[in-house]
């Protein structure tokens, strides 16, 4: 697209020269999300207990642990995306502001919880703890 | 940055004005279903992550209020809840993928893509459950 003129070029780039970035990574994510998704729904639907013991065996397994690290990442930039999008919607001025730094701590701070979480099950799997 | 709109001034059409449609469900629901797996599901997920990293007795915990409190009735309620939403906004994000590209927008094959959010998302939740309480 925009190969012939200098319109052309800087249609869609707009001043922050970005314009379909945020709409391009929602994509991006979304197609991650669904592979990644769809393991986990069926991961779980044939885990054999929903016990301690069961789960922890199942989480400490790279073969869960790093699908899982992936799924937190991917999923949580999707979703902040997604309510970035609906704050802008329907907040204007300075509770949108507002919405979106608590929108960002609350992501950022989740996502810390489940990381932290998982390659502290992985790591000391062996270890009695 | 004016705050107060002019009363005279023409709105452009909103959604009062247009006749429903399964499509406005489809694309309302997605943003339901993505607000509540954002929100709802982020803190079950989170929270069922940490108990495990806690060790038994957070995990006994995070069991006792999902598994075994009221007979697991808010398992049951945030389990079918969450995997309706899922399976909605999986349907509905493939619409959009189709959509995307360019396709999809005639009237009669808009319609049948919304309606086909709608039962795939009711018979994959119907069939995770169905496994999950009966086939095991």
């Amino acid at each position: 697209m925009g190969q012939g003129t200098e319109l052309g070029r800087v249609r869609g780039l707009g001043s922050a020269k970005e314009g379909a970035h945020h709409w391009w990574q929602q994509r991006v994510t979304a197609a991650a999300n669904l592979f990644l998704m769809v393991w986990f729904v069926i991961a779980i639907a044939r885990l054999s207990a929903y016990d301690y013991d069961t789960v922890k065996v199942w989480l400490s397994s790279a073969w869960v642990a790093i699908p899982m690290l992936l799924l937190i990442l991917s999923v949580f930039w999707h979703f902040r995306l997604g309510l970035q999008v609906v704050i802008e919607d329907y907040l204007h001025h300075e509770s949108k502001v507002a919405a979106i730094f608590a929108l960002n701590f609350f992501v950022i701070a989740t996502a810390a919880i489940a990381v932290f979480s998982i390659l502290k099950v992985a790591f000391t799997a062996g270890a009695h703890v | 940055m004016a705050t107060q709109r002019p009363i005279a001034r023409p709105l452009s059409p909103h959604l009062s004005i247009w006749k429903w449609g399964p499509h406005m469900t489809v694309s309302i629901l997605h943003r339901v279903t993505g607000d509540g797996m954002a929100t709802v599901g982020t803190v079950v997920l989170v929270w069922w992550l940490a108990a495990i990293a806690g060790g038994e007795r957070s995990y006994a915990t995070f069991h006792f209020v999902f598994g075994e409190w009221l007979g697991g009735a808010l398992g049951y309620l945030f389990g079918v809840g969450l995997t309706l939403s899922f399976f909605q906004h999986l349907a509905s994000g493939i619409r959009h993928f189709v959509l995307d590209t360019g396709a999809g927008y005639e009237l009669k094959g808009n319609r049948r893509g919304s309606m086909a959010t709608f039962a795939f998302s009711i018979i994959a939740t119907a069939a995770f459950w169905a496994y999950l309480l009966g086939v095991k």
